[in-house]
């Protein structure tokens, strides 16, 4: 039997591929496209020449006051002189190196995280977890060791707006996740129906409700001279709200795990937490990374309402500054400076979230 | 309610003393229902037993019962002389004991070949690391894929996954292995290296009970072949005269059906 010879390989098509084929492909492909194309290149044109020629060409950037600006373009003056109370809010200058160490202690327990072939990783994140926000708290509060005490009512700024963040987030998400697998117990009614009843009840009012109710609304319930922190109670506000979002997204993770691997799970004898941790858990937070991120960056941002209840984050330091007489009219410069450092983070979550879902990708969807 | 076999004595060979797993009188119902009608099985250790019949009749819910992945309303269900309960710890200590094999795999995602096979044993039994690893790869042999303990499920083929799933059970050390249509998901090329896999189990003493419908490989490896049919045992012999010489109307109907083409 003769053998018929295999074909042999062969280039793709060469007007699919190169620079000139992409541009044919994604911005020329009808004349609808072409035109939107064209469009978008001429809106282009109408922002981003005279935004450059505001923020960068005509700006002024070295100065101490308001007469240094030449109002041309924008002023980073402004943004220059307020940089320490936007990063620190009112925190003494003298003991601002605790906000720094706390930092410093921060980037050096969440790198080593990041290397490869770090070997201590699980007893790194059991120390980041259980022993830094101690140390952190200590620091950032004082009274002890020789450290002076500082209100809470004097943090401030950006170091305010990590702090609400990090911590929010931090709590949100084991508790969204007991709130996800409570909702889910058909089996446990009575849990069941108090799971649902916290989701709904924290998901159906807004964050400034839940913000003003703690800073406002909690005192007259407490008993007398019973009286804790601000920020605290802001930050349980802030940590219930965002856990109530986390479980439904946690949940929806919970949904898209086949029955197949609960029922191989327990057909192994691994009882229900240990299915729950070793199989279940891993899934479905890889499934809702994309949700779960989503709820972290809008947490981000939420946590410049604590303004409303006189807390001066990032956002509310801007503010603050720009109500200062010596320094009117320079609010532009003030809220674009929010927006990147905003974004900054937001982006960098994000980039964090798909390099975390390529990497966790272990090839069995298709 | 005439159940037409239960009542009738059929020529079971002569029980063995010792039962791995027992049902007695056992009824499921969904909502309305009833799915299991009083089925009486005993499984003598070492014995293997097909279970064959149309989709529907029950034959999945009553081996998911044996390890209470269905729970059973009525009757008993003795593994290995513990009663199935209601009681997390027995049924945990029971489904250690019995292992699984799905129609679907379900093999951990996640986890590699390797991890897979090693999570049980090293949470439920507690057994060390390395040593579970050292099973680990000595079943992944017998299963003829060590090469392939480094990869995830997501990167082999359905016959591939299936031989890790039957290695992960088979890690557990377990006295009974009830193995769920293995083949029924698999593409005809590769439903051979999984039964060659599972007749090399059978020749090795394991108890086993399939529900399968490779007739194949119930002549070649069954000691009873049993038939079922809208929840109810309507059939069991030897799988030589289960074949040749089928007593009831329905089963020579089921033969024809699966035999006739």
């Amino acid at each position: 039997m003769a053998a018929v010879p295999r074909q042999p390989d062969l280039p793709p098509p060469a007007a699919a591929t190169g620079a000139l084929g992409w541009v044919r492909r994604n911005l020329f492909d009808s004349p609808l496209n072409g035109a939107l194309t064209l469009l978008a290149v001429y809106l282009l044109y109408l922002v981003v020449p005279p935004f450059v020629e505001w923020a960068i060409l005509k700006a002024d950037w070295s100065g101490t006051t308001a007469k240094d600006c030449s109002r041309a373009g924008a002023c980073w003056v402004f943004i220059g002189v307020r940089l320490n109370q936007f990063f620190y809010g009112f925190y003494p200058v003298a003991e601002q190196w605790r906000v720094n160490t706390c930092l410093a202690l921060l980037v050096a327990f969440v790198v080593p995280l990041f290397i490869k072939r770090f070997a201590l990783k699980q007893w790194l994140g059991a120390v980041l977890l259980v022993v830094y926000p101690v140390v952190a708290f200590h620091l950032l509060v004082g009274g002890h060791f020789g450290l002076a005490h500082v209100e809470t009512s004097k943090w401030g700024g950006l170091s305010l707006t990590l702090v609400i963040a990090i911590v929010g987030m931090v709590a949100a998400l084991p508790l969204g996740i007991l709130l996800a697998l409570g909702r889910r117990a058909t089996n446990m009614p009575v849990l069941k129906a108090l799971c649902v009843a916290f989701i709904e009840l924290w998901r159906g009012v807004p964050l400034i409700t839940v913000l003003f109710m703690s800073s406002v609304m909690l005192p007259f319930f407490l008993p007398e001279g019973m009286n804790f922190d601000k920020l605290l109670r802001a930050l349980i506000g802030v940590a219930l709200f965002e856990a109530a979002y986390m479980a439904e997204v946690v949940r929806g993770g919970l949904q898209g795990i086949p029955k197949g691997q609960f029922e191989a799970a327990a057909a192994l004898g691994l009882g229900f937490w240990r299915s729950t941790i070793l199989v279940i858990l891993p899934q479905a937070l890889k499934l809702v990374i994309p949700g779960i991120v989503n709820t972290f960056i809008a947490l981000f941002k939420d946590t410049s309402l604590v303004l409303i209840i006189g807390l001066f984050d990032l956002l509310g330091s801007i503010q603050a500054a720009n109500s200062d007489t010596n320094w009117l009219g320079f609010s532009t410069e003030g809220y674009v400076f929010a927006a990147c450092v905003y974004w900054v983070f937001c982006f960098g979550m994000s980039r964090y979230s798909q390099w975390l879902e390529r990497k966790l990708h272990t090839g069995h969807r298709r | 309610m005439s159940t037409p076999l239960a009542a009738g004595p059929t020529a079971t060979p002569a029980a063995p003393a010792e039962a791995m797993v027992e049902l007695q009188e056992v009824h499921k119902w969904y909502d309305q229902f009833h799915v299991l009608r009083n089925i009486n099985l005993r499984v003598a250790r070492g014995e293997r037993i097909v279970v064959c019949g149309p989709s529907g009749s029950g034959k999945s819910t009553m081996i998911r019962c044996i390890n209470r992945l269905e729970e059973h309303q009525r009757g008993r269900i003795v593994v290995d002389g513990v009663e199935l309960t209601s009681d997390v710890k027995n049924i945990e200590r029971i489904r250690s004991e019995v292992g699984m094999v799905f129609q679907h795999f379900n093999l951990f995602p996640h986890l590699t070949v390797l991890e897979n096979c090693v999570l049980a044993p090293m949470w439920v039994r507690k057994t060390p690391r390395r040593q579970a690893e050292e099973t680990a790869m000595e079943y992944l042999e017998r299963v003829r894929i060590p090469e392939q303990a480094r990869k995830y499920p997501g990167q082999l083929s359905g016959g591939q996954q299936q031989r890790v799933a039957i290695a992960r059970s088979l890690c557990m050390r377990p006295k009974v292995m009830l193995f769920d249509e293995p083949t029924s998901a698999l593409d005809p090329e590769m439903i051979k290296e999984v039964l060659d896999v599972m007749v090399g189990l059978a020749e090795s003493g394991m108890t086993m009970l399939c529900v399968t419908h490779e007739m194949g490989f119930a002549k070649t490896v069954a000691n009873r072949v049993i038939f079922m049919d809208r929840g109810e045992i309507v059939e069991e012999n030897e799988p030589e005269a289960f074949f040749t010489h089928p007593r009831q109307e329905r089963t020579k109907l089921f033969l024809s059906q699966i035999l006739g083409h």
